[in-house]
């Protein structure tokens, strides 16, 4: 055959041969990518999310820097078992504020996704300091030195700044109260209607690690406390064609 | 340098190649291979039409199966409803104390609850129910709020001191650090210690008494059994949720607690609230 004679024109100029490989991957790539861009399912409509607040968004950073996704996933797939255990199953539209997310791959510990407002604070205060202490079976190391690093929350407004740049829809006004919203949303006894009136009324403001400092576990605490519960599944109907 | 090899007769064609004189033999693939490379290759084409495949404009082919993971997932959820419901109409239609006296009905709420217990519960209260400091052991038979079915269901259903629910069971102990002097919160915690027969000192004891009946005596009561209406621990039963040292007692008493459980109400359904109520009450406190 012909063209199968000419193979060795490719095969005998490697130059030629980086650019066709490069033309053959580039296909393959549109292939599965871009359809996930075009399709209208590909992110379905769903009431309740909103972008992080500041101490969440602070409290994220922690999870990645520490590496929790390593050994926790952030994703119930749709199956009855995982259902059952943690909730209903994920949805694309509950990562969509993620850069990136925080899916995973291996769960040592259990999925995480829907972990907010499952235990007190205290249980996850105390869990972070000693997991062994409430889950004795548990092999999670001990995280309590979170608890003695300060935050004040300076430069939150620039981690924002980043993540508006990649499309989660920050406001101005969002990203010039970040400070202020940050250290409203760990003190209950501060003026935080501003935090509500820009994140919604189901913001959690707690004083969330029991003690006077906000500490890098008050901002954990905060976003483990959040996960999942955006969502309002009472309007939400999935589209079973998914 | 080497010798090139010889072609020796019996030996298979070569394919044309060649590279700097290395020949390449062009010997089939076995017949079996490549009927299996082939049948792949069908598979793929008809495994395309039955299930969820091509990209199109709006949305992808769907497949002839109708085939989906979140259609397969609700049919088992429904399939396993379906089998239990029986049963979870009968745990919701029969009265709390009636449970226990049907010998088949308790069974299935024992064991059903254990497993809600295991997913919801353990992390917290202790795969086995013993409980950990600052969380209930729930197999001994000190109840803050009660240890009753009626009791258990309800703290299950709306938590105690949580945010989420307006019915959740609600009682604040001061933080008598404020309140009393530095030797006051020493004597009172001798007091308290005294009560459940543990080691003290005397003389502080005795003053101690004062304080208690002054500031402790209207919710723990005069002889410091506590009240389940207000979810204040019996102080004299030698059962300690945050500890029984001298230390964790004076940090009691100096900052108070104040315990957080979730509502399950809204997670969980009203026949597997009454199914883990059910293991809770029979692990040994049950009232």
């Amino acid at each position: 055959m012909a063209i199968l004679d000419k193979h060795k024109i490719l095969e005998t100029n490697a130059t030629l041969l980086l650019v066709f490989s490069f033309l053959v991957v580039t296909i393959g790539g549109l292939v599965q990518i871009t359809p996930l861009f075009y399709l209208e399912n590909t992110i379905e409509k769903v009431e309740g999310m909103r972008p992080y607040t500041p101490l969440e968004m602070a409290g994220r950073d922690i999870y990645i820097r520490e590496g929790c996704y390593t050994c926790h996933s952030q994703m119930i797939r749709p199956m009855r078992d995982e259902v059952e255990r943690y909730g209903h199953y994920s949805l694309a539209a509950e990562s969509m504020y993620d850069h990136p997310h925080q899916w995973g791959s291996k769960r040592t510990g259990p999925d995480l996704a829907r972990v907010g407002g499952r235990y007190s604070d205290q249980w996850q205060v105390d869990h972070l300091r000693n997991p062994q202490s409430v889950v004795p079976e548990s092999v999670m190391p001990k995280y309590g030195f979170l608890e003695h690093r300060k935050l004040d929350g300076k430069y939150i407004g620039d981690t924002m700044a980043a993540n508006a740049l990649v499309g989660t829809p920050y406001t101005d006004e969002m990203l010039k109260q970040a400070q202020a919203d940050f250290l409203a949303q760990a003190d209950p006894d501060s003026d935080y209607d501003g935090l509500l009136e820009r994140y919604g009324d189901k913001v959690n403001v707690r004083n969330f690690d029991g003690q006077a400092e906000l500490t890098e576990m008050d901002a954990l605490v905060a976003y483990l406390q959040m996960l999942g519960t955006l969502v309002d599944f009472s309007t939400f109907t999935p589209d079973a064609s998914r | 340098m080497s010798k090139t090899p010889e072609k020796q007769p019996g030996d298979p064609n070569t394919t044309g190649h060649s590279w700097d004189g290395i020949e390449e033999f062009d010997n089939p693939m076995p017949r079996w291979w490549l009927w299996t490379f082939y049948a792949t290759i069908f598979w793929a084409v008809i495994y395309t039409i039955l299930y969820p495949a091509w990209p199109l404009v709006q949305s992808a082919t769907a497949g002839v199966l109708g085939w989906s993971s979140r259609g397969l997932v609700q049919q088992e959820m429904v399939a396993f409803e379906e089998a239990n419901a029986p049963w979870n109409a009968r745990l919701v239609e029969t009265s709390l104390e009636d449970i226990a006296k049907d010998a088949e009905l308790q069974q299935y709420a024992v064991n059903s609850g254990g497993a809600v217990f295991r997913t919801w519960c353990a992390q917290c209260h202790g795969s086995g129910a013993q409980g950990a400091p600052g969380f209930p052991n729930l197999l001994d038979d000190a109840w803050l709020w009660g240890g009753t079915m009626e009791d258990i269901v309800y703290s299950v259903s709306y938590g105690i001191r949580n945010e989420e629910s307006d019915d959740a069971r609600y009682s604040e102990m001061p933080a008598f650090g404020e309140i009393l002097e530095h030797d006051e919160i020493t004597q009172v915690v001798q007091y308290v210690m005294s009560l459940s027969n543990a080691q003290t000192d005397d003389a502080a004891a005795q003053a101690g008494k004062v304080v208690f009946e002054d500031n402790c005596a209207s919710c723990h009561g005069e002889d410091g059994t506590g009240d389940v209406f207000q979810g204040a621990p019996n102080l004299t039963d030698a059962i300690w949720l945050y500890g029984g040292s001298e230390e964790a007692l004076t940090e009691t008493v100096t900052y108070s607690r104040f315990g957080v459980m979730p509502n399950w109400d809204t997670r969980l359904t009203e026949a597997q609230i009454r199914a883990v109520s059910a293991y809770v009450h029979q692990l040994g406190g049950g009232q």
